[in-house]
């Protein structure tokens, strides 16, 4: 209703002395502000709706400690009420997503550098279609892949497979947000460097990727948490376990359980025990996205005050 | 160009091999990097093609394509439902979303006061980041029981004793459907539609909307005649980028659209589409042809991503505003 009020004197104005056809004007223009709040509290309503009800069902499950000590074993120690939990989800998860990390950022950032530190390299028009092209591709074709380059050829579901699958989400993610932070560096920067008598490639490292830390920072933190919520690709790659694996390699080399993955299954299980375990493991993914993209957001903020 | 000359110019009183060498090594290395990304997405259609290529042999492109059977117990399999539900549930999620999107969008950036659009597009972003897994508990849960008991049955009797010609239409009230799939797409895309629609609205110029209120215009023929207009192309290919996203979106639709394989789909009965069917079905295929099926399905949903995907990016950059896409 404030948004309004500065047309209020407006109106009542120049209604006197104007055509008939100006009340008209004026009524159409307050009803679609009417429309457009109506539109955006249509839209933020059920979703934060969501939200609220995965926090209220969920906090009673992630409140026990169990919850993140104990592994979830199966179904008939939650029907009697032993010790069960996700705490092998999380270290999986944990394992999963850092790996994921560990391959993109490298290979994202320095796509990022081709495109926008070699602007006329032959290759750039074709990665650019190319990294956008895998952008735009459902992740649960990445786990396809995955499957096929990984699983099949090792034999067995692994957390690396998992972890390959997610960092083929957040390549070109990375890669595009590199390049755009990059270019806004201007030139200036870089011929200082090069005047100083540095090697073009002492430039981009020690001059202009400092400068735009931030922003590759926030880059790599949105895919992240684009990534780190992924079920599709996570299935058939680190396919899920119940138990803490035996060693800690078997966390790479056997069957992991991740976040999003054992949230599918336990939603579509039939029992209710793990049902308010699967509303606990969606608290804390929700958190995991959360405070990733809030952290991102922070960052991005600094980035803007610094620049003016 | 100038940066090179001026690293010509300057005698570095550093060894070549340091300069030279490392130089040369950085760009390899960056270069090689850059390959990686551009093999993947080659390695990406080829697998699918190459995983999937016996049912292409046995049906044919085109058979398997328009195939209306899918029975791994008589190894006959067609992708045609699948990729019905998928095109359904996107047009009809998107149709849902892209009003509200738009309004959203003008609203923020255009009408909010700036405490306000700041508040309204953090949560639109926040949204967007919500896991699909997220949204699909919520709608086993929340969703379909309040649904089933508000929407679908009461419907459903209504239809029954009153035209029960358009049962067919609607099918037996399952509860898990293709109706509660595609809400829940629709929401799930709304934010991406909504933030993109922004950012183009964002890059018309000013002198735009100055013009057209020196004209007298109100406000809201300002956006209509002045803004949208201008922006039209931006907002296009972002409900576009939104439409891809809605066909590839995998776990709410596998939670929540019911999973028939068999046509045809009705609107309150169990469907699927062609990230369910792949998610459902892949790790419990054991023929090899079932496998090889779902890796075809995943093919075909490569290729529609890739078209939905091109004419986005050709749009963007047809109406790119002042060099500058959304």
């Amino acid at each position: 209703m404030a948004v309004i009020a500065p047309a209020e004197p407006r109106r009542s104005r120049i209604a006197e002395v104007t055509p008939a056809n100006l009340r008209r004007r004026y009524l159409r223009d307050r009803l679609m502000i009417g429309l457009l709040v109506v539109a955006t509290l249509a839209v933020l309503t059920p979703l934060l709706i969501i939200v609220w009800y995965v926090v209220s069902n969920g906090f009673q499950a992630v409140l026990e400690p169990t919850f993140w000590t104990s592994d979830l074993g199966s179904p008939a120690r939650a029907l009697s009420g032993t010790d069960t939990g996700l705490g092998h989800t999380i270290l999986g998860t944990l394992v999963v997503d850092g790996l994921a990390l560990l391959i993109a950022v490298p290979i994202g950032i320095g796509a990022g550098i081709m495109l926008s530190e070699y602007p006329d390299h032959p290759l750039n028009p074709a990665l650019r279609i190319l990294n956008d092209t895998l952008n735009g591709m459902p992740a649960i074709l990445k786990g396809l892949l995955a499957f096929a380059l990984i699983v099949k050829p090792m034999g067995t579901f692994s957390g690396f497979s998992g972890g390959v699958a997610l960092a083929f989400v957040m390549l070109p993610i990375v890669a595009r947000a590199t390049e755009g932070v990059l270019r806004i560096i201007p030139w200036s920067i870089r011929e200082a460097g090069l005047a100083l008598g540095l090697p073009r490639w002492r430039v981009v490292l020690n001059t202009v990727l400092p400068a735009a830390r931030v922003g590759v920072v926030t880059g790599v933190l949105i895919a992240f948490a684009r990534a780190a919520g992924e079920a599709a690709p996570l299935l058939f790659t680190a396919f899920g376990n119940n138990f803490f694996s035996s060693t800690p390699l078997r966390y790479l080399l056997g069957p992991v359980d991740t976040l999003p993955a054992r949230l599918y299954s336990l939603a579509i299980s039939p029992y209710r025990e793990w049902h308010a375990m699967g509303w606990g493991a969606g608290v804390v993914l929700l958190m995991f996205v959360i405070v990733t993209f809030v952290v991102s957001r922070i960052a991005t903020r600094q980035r803007h005050q610094a620049d003016m | 160009m100038q940066r090179s000359a001026a690293s010509a110019i300057i005698r570095a009183p550093t060894k070549p091999i340091y300069r030279r060498l490392g130089d040369n090594a950085f760009q390899t290395i960056v270069v090689g990097l850059g390959i990686t990304i551009m093999a993947l997405a080659v390695v990406l259609a080829w697998v699918l093609l190459r995983d999937g290529w016996e049912p292409l042999r046995i049906f044919g492109f085109l058979g398997f394509l328009t195939g209306t059977t899918w029975d791994p117990v008589r190894n006959d399999y067609g992708t045609w439902p699948f990729i019905v539900g998928t095109l359904i549930t996107s047009i009809a999620g998107l149709a849902l979303s892209f009003f509200p999107a738009l309004g959203v969008a003008i609203f923020s950036a255009e009408y909010a006061p700036r405490w306000l659009a700041s508040i309204v597009d953090t949560i639109v972003d926040l949204l967007a980041a919500i896991p699909s897994v997220v949204v699909g508990i919520w709608g086993i849960f929340v969703l379909v029981p309040f649904m089933q008991n508000n929407v679908y049955l009461p419907v459903y009797f209504w239809t029954f004793e009153n035209a029960p010609h358009l049962l067919p239409v609607l099918g037996p009230p399952a509860g898990y459907n293709l109706v509660t799939a595609t809400i829940v797409l629709a929401l799930m895309i709304v934010p991406y539609t909504t933030a993109l629609a922004r950012d183009a609205i964002r890059l018309v110029p000013r002198s735009q909307r100055e013009a057209a209120r020196a004209l007298g215009a109100t406000r809201w023929e300002v956006m209509r005649m002045a803004v949208i207009p201008y922006a039209r192309g931006g907002i296009v290919a972002g409900a576009i980028l939104s439409f891809g996203r809605a066909i590839g979106e995998t776990m709410a639709v596998a939670m929540l659209v019911g999973n028939s394989n068999t046509l045809p789909f009705t609107l309150f009965g169990p469907a699927a589409t062609m990230p369910s069917v792949i998610v459902n079905e892949f790790r419990e295929a054991v023929e090899n042809l079932h496998l090889a099926s779902l890796m075809t399905v995943g093919f075909y949903l490569f290729l529609i991503s890739l078209v939905v995907n091109l004419i986005a990016a050709w749009m963007q950059r047809r109406f790119a505003v002042a060099g500058r896409s959304i």
